[in-house]
């Protein structure tokens, strides 16, 4: 899935028949900072966003999904909207979880490790 | 599937049913030497991981679904996996 912003809406007189009462939104990608980043698209939607709203949307097949049991020919599809975010500075994300594995002696992990056999 | 690192969380109140109860995050996609590999991207999560952990990311509609254990919803990426290290030789950074 991917995140963005609503910026518009597209109005089509004529198309696809399965595409009839489907909203088409125009949704600008976001970062997790909130800055726009490529391109717009147009997408269908499933949730009821309108303009100005955070959402995310699917993309591929899957974006015909929420339809079922009918298939309009849509390949991206908004599926959420967004009501907050909670985004770390990437800098401070980056920071290793885990030890680094050169700084742990082996088997140190095990807290059992038996001592071996002296004789 | 791509290594990534989760860099933030979603909340989402109006959204596709099947997308209920699970956690939505954001991801940035890593390279192998760990910089950014294109913008971040939201995945269902299928393994319980949070902010700062490096992951497997499946970045296709089947395999996301079978992952969240909901076949036929609109999923198409998810986490599947936490990553505990990598090996690589050298030659391949």
């Amino acid at each position: 899935m991917y995140f963005g912003r609503v910026v518009g809406c597209v109005w089509c007189t004529t198309k696809n028949p399965a595409l009839l009462g489907q909203r088409l939104l125009v949704v600008q990608p976001l970062t997790p900072q909130l800055e726009a980043t490529g391109k717009r698209l147009v997408c269908t939607d499933s949730t009821g966003a309108g303009a100005g709203e955070l959402v995310y949307w699917v993309r591929g097949k899957e974006a015909s999904f929420p339809f079922l049991p009918a298939e309009p020919p849509t390949d991206t599809c908004i599926v959420g909207i967004v009501d907050s975010v909670h985004a770390q500075a990437l800098a401070e994300a980056r920071q290793p979880t885990l030890p680094d594995p050169a700084s742990v002696p082996a088997g140190a992990h095990r807290k059992n490790a038996r001592k071996p056999p002296s004789c | 599937m791509l290594i990534a690192r989760v860099v933030g969380e979603l909340t989402a109140t109006q959204k596709h049913p099947s997308h209920e109860g699970r956690k939505l995050l954001l991801v940035q996609p890593l390279n192998l030497d760990g910089s950014n590999r294109g913008d971040a991207v939201v995945a269902l999560d299928a393994v319980d991981a949070g902010v700062g952990d490096r992951v497997l990311l499946a970045t296709e509609g089947f395999s996301a679904m079978t992952a969240v254990g909901r076949p036929n919803s609109p999923i198409d990426m998810a986490v599947i996996g936490f990553i505990d290290r990598i090996d690589i030789v050298p030659e391949a950074l």
